[in-house]
């Protein structure tokens, strides 16, 4: 008699890989020519699925983010996890100081709380007035009327002069003594890609955590927090897009030297105001959101959460949006994503092991008492 | 080894495909975990490049155990060529060049299982490195991790004994099936891992170190050599493995081998009728050679 647990396990993976891959490029078999996607169409035409992926994956390479996109057909978990598995085999060798956003060279800042604000409003690239009609003539677009339509963006262009940085609306509500002075500017940030979270956290963990959560998790918490499980109500001081630049020590002289720049998201909201507990005046609360890439809603959603788990902390949490322990661990795209397909193995053992629990009980109740 | 070697070398991956930095930080981990057993140490899981409860934790622990002269077994549910088993000894194999690998208990000096312990005694050679998806027995009574620290510092079990307590009230039975909260050295309680109930008392007194690595959890712990490990119960209700009994009380026996003192996998057959075979494919494999030599000699 053969061994009938699962045998030929080897053969059957490099089956499951050959047929994926086949999918793949299935296309090829057509008549018409079928280009293989290039990973700078990915950068550039696909370019929010490159920003969430190297948000959620943790390590800013959008090139790296646009090939795992690439083999993973376009599965944001599967690209941010494959991402982030490429960075468990790079040493960390160097950490950077603090890095000042109001030295972002912008491509989009709003705020929702003034009309006008110091520097101005600048609504640059964003859907979020457009109409989501289908736009039937993408269908089939020519090279042609591609090239024309960045050409003429450009020809169109004002030679306008923007200023380096913008100051920032929160600097103006802590000048008029609405909002609490910065504290905690010394202490050194939690880092969660060395040190695991043991509870109580600091706020740097959370944010940290939070920063390279998968956006759909930390939308769904955010958002039982603004329909009712929750009362921050926020309003955004804040919403910056842009370039920021990375600085490091220089190896000689240690003087911070530019060595790069990446995109980011950074959001920060106002909340109704709190009592000081040593009866000093009331100010507005401040909920921070920042990742890398262009990912407001992402962005938005931590600002939120960062606001309701500073209130868990001292207070105590209310709604699981206030929850620490509720909220960090159960929105890493990569952790929950991997536990939800790990059911998917064989649980012979443990499955037998239940049935033994399972038929001892019901034989036990059938028996007289 | 170089933490910068490899890299240089143009090779993309280190050995063992973790930088040195990382799997220097969990050999520490592991140290604490020998030195306090049955303790869950927090370290930085990495990830690794299969999902998060494929075993993740078990194979950080196996990457920075392991150097080139290592013999390595990898088995999933007591099989050496389940799939997920499979996967991750082609992945060792890849990363660490010059590691050999068997599927023989008796040759190996390192073991990553999931889900079985190897029914062959083990001996002081060897390691055991189990994958776990859920490192903390009281989970089942406390979902706050914060509170949980406390209760094992403090050895307060009370709860996890009350729902051992609860089921016998409304069962007459415990209903922990596997994943059995297992005493180690007198102090604190750990989850096993998703072994039966079958392999718990080879956790007592182990020649073998037994290590758990939960990636997803950040938690490693272990069970040192020669370390009592007692499973939970009571005085009047004894801890009990799983029953493999027919309706007229015989023990089954493996159809394959014919082994009847191993854990069995049930069988549906195509007839509807039920057969049992070894969960432990290598200790099958040596239980039916052990019988062809006994009937191959001369009466």
């Amino acid at each position: 008699m053969s061994y009938v647990a699962i045998k030929g396990g080897g053969r059957a993976i490099a089956g499951a890989a050959a047929v994926t891959e086949f999918l793949r490029t299935e296309e090829g078999l057509s008549e018409t020519l079928a280009e293989p996607l290039g990973i700078d169409a990915i950068l550039h035409q696909l370019r929010h699925l490159v920003d969430r992926v190297v948000s959620e994956g943790g390590v800013y390479h959008p090139k790296f983010a646009a090939l795992a996109i690439k083999q993973s057909l376009g599965d944001t978990l599967e690209a941010a996890f494959a991402l982030r598995a490429w960075r468990s085999t790079r040493p960390r060798l160097l950490a950077t100081p603090p890095l000042d956003t109001s030295r972002m060279r912008l491509i989009r800042r709003i705020s929702s709380a003034f009309k006008e604000i110091p520097g101005g409003q600048m609504l640059g690239p964003t859907p979020d007035y457009a109409l989501r009609l289908l736009r039937m003539e993408l269908m089939d677009e020519s090279p042609d009327a591609f090239r024309a339509v960045a050409r003429a963006w450009l020809d169109s262009c004002p030679e306008a002069r923007l200023p380096d940085s913008f100051p920032k609306v929160l600097d103006a509500l802590r000048a008029e003594g609405l909002l609490p002075p910065v504290t905690g500017r010394t202490q050194a940030a939690f880092d969660i890609t060395r040190e695991p979270l043991v509870f109580p956290v600091p706020r740097s963990a959370a944010l940290a955590t939070m920063a390279r959560a998968e956006t759909g998790s930390l939308l769904a918490v955010a958002y039982s927090n603004m329909r009712g499980y929750g009362d921050v109500h926020p309003t955004v001081a804040e919403l910056r897009v842009g370039y920021l630049p990375v600085m490091l020590p220089h190896p000689i002289t240690g003087e911070p030297t530019e060595v790069g720049e990446v995109l980011v998201t950074e959001c920060e909201v106002v909340a109704m105001y709190e009592a000081d507990d040593a009866g000093g005046k009331p100010m507005f609360t401040i909920g921070y959101g920042a990742c890398f890439g262009h990912n407001e809603v992402k962005a938005i959603s931590m600002a939120i959460l960062d606001r309701a788990l500073q209130k868990g902390m001292k207070d105590g949490p209310g709604n699981p949006s206030e929850d620490p322990e509720f909220v960090l661990l159960h929105v890493d795209g990569v952790d929950s994503m991997g536990f939800a397909s790990h059911y998917k193995m064989p649980h012979y053992v443990t499955f037998q092991s239940d049935l033994d629990r399972l038929r001892t009980t019901q034989q036990k109740s059938g028996e007289p008492a | 080894m170089n933490a910068f070697s490899h890299a240089q070398s143009g090779n993309a991956y280190n050995f063992g495909f973790l930088d040195e930095y990382a799997k220097k930080e969990v050999r520490r981990a592991i140290l604490k975990a020998i030195a306090i057993p049955g303790y869950q140490v927090p370290y930085a899981s990495r990830e690794m490049p299969m999902g998060r409860g494929f075993g993740t934790g078990g194979l950080q622990l196996t990457l920075s155990l392991i150097g080139p002269e290592e013999i390595l077994k990898v088995i999933d549910q007591g099989s050496d060529d389940s799939v997920n088993a499979v996967n991750l000894r082609h992945f060792i194999e890849m990363t660490c060049p010059g590691v050999s690998t068997t599927t023989k208990t008796t040759e190996c000096t390192l073991i990553q299982s999931r889900h079985r312990i190897p029914e062959l005694p083990l001996t002081s050679n060897q390691i055991v490195v189990l994958q776990v998806p859920y490192p903390d027995p009281l989970v089942v009574v406390e979902p706050s991790e914060d509170k949980r620290k406390t209760m094992h510092g403090e050895a307060d079990y009370s709860r996890l004994l009350v729902k051992l307590y609860e089921d016998i009230v409304k069962f007459d039975e415990i209903t922990i099936s596997h994943r059995y909260p297992t005493r180690i050295n007198g102090h604190y309680v750990i989850d096993p891992s998703p072994i039966p109930r079958w392999d718990v008392p080879k956790l007592n007194a182990s020649a073998a170190l037994i290590l758990f690595g939960a990636g997803r959890e950040k938690k490693i712990y272990a069970v040192p050599p020669h370390t009592k490990a007692e499973p939970l119960a009571f005085s009047d209700v004894p801890f009990r493995v799983e029953d493999f009994r027919d309706e007229h009380g015989h023990r089954r026996a493996c159809t394959r081998c014919g082994c009847t003192d191993s854990f069995l996998d049930e069988f549906a057959a195509d007839s509807g009728s039920k057969t049992y075979q070894c969960s432990d494919s290598d200790w099958c494999d040596e239980q039916m050679l052990l019988a062809r030599q006994t009937e191959g000699e001369p009466a």
